[in-house]
């Protein structure tokens, strides 16, 4: 089964950005495919490689990063939501006139015709969130 | 083959950005040639509510947006009767929002369809693609 994940919420603060990285680790670790993970609304807060959790905590941006490393995972976040939150990649950051980038490895910033695009091309969509 | 894309607005218009931010894929949404429609239930009935003013609070008045999605393309936003009833509203509160048929000489139809809770399930498994905000 070829799958679209959409991340609505923030780590941390709600437990839909756990639910949907435990998801798409099982779904890759039984052979499924995931076409892309799409990051929206809080969600774009999974996408940043500065947080710092305490040390006995899971740290769900890197598991994130190391999730797309092994497999290749395609991680979008949605530049419209990522520019009201304060996530920049470092082109986007050049471009706004600031001065620091903070998006974590595996990730990048794109349109919202990624997601669309994503679930005409997968057999299921799933909307992880409130 | 066009996909039905359906997105679901189950939240107020204020107080969070999950109605505002739905809005913004709905509108990119309509560039893709597929089989688009909304949903309000729950407080989302509000966002389709009549007379918003919310500056006062600081914030925009998005609820035109909904009156343009015709030249988008949408013309189809089903809206629960239960939802309203729950919440002492009736069709006369919602915005009058319509779209030209281009099929009939242009005619102005209402987008808006009113549906029960039982039809809104049966028009859910129907899509292909659920967004849910």
């Amino acid at each position: 089964m070829k799958y679209t994940i959409m991340v609505n919420e923030g780590p941390y603060q709600h437990q839909s950005s756990d639910t949907a990285l435990q998801f798409a680790r099982a779904a890759l670790e039984k052979g499924h495919e995931i076409f892309r993970v799409f990051f929206y609304h809080d969600g774009v807060n999974n996408g940043t490689r500065l947080a710092v959790p305490p040390k006995d905590d899971r740290m769900l941006q890197k598991e994130w990063s190391e999730l797309a490393e092994k497999y290749g995972l395609d991680l979008v976040i949605c530049i419209a939501a990522a520019q009201r939150r304060g996530l920049m990649d470092a082109s986007e950051a050049k471009r706004q006139g600031l001065t620091a980038d903070n998006i974590a490895a595996g990730f990048h910033i794109s349109g919202l015709g990624q997601l669309i695009e994503a679930s005409i091309e997968s057999d299921r969509t799933l909307v992880f969130g409130d | 083959m066009a996909k039905k894309f359906m997105y679901l607005n189950r939240k107020s218009p204020y107080g969070t950005v999950y109605a505002l931010e739905s809005l913004e894929v709905v509108l990119i949404a309509a560039a893709f040639d597929q089989e688009v429609s909304l949903a309000f239930l729950d407080d989302g009935v509000y966002q389709i509510a009549k007379g918003q003013n919310p500056k006062a609070a600081g914030m925009k008045n998005f609820s035109p947006t909904y009156n343009a999605l015709g030249d988008y393309g949408i013309t189809k936003m089903y809206v629960e009767r239960e939802s309203l009833a729950e919440r002492g509203l009736t069709e006369d509160d919602l915005m009058p929002i319509v779209y030209e048929d281009e099929d009939d000489d242009y005619a102005e139809k209402p987008s808006v369809q009113l549906v029960s809770r039982a039809e809104m399930a049966q028009i859910m498994a129907e899509q292909d693609v659920t967004f849910s905000f």
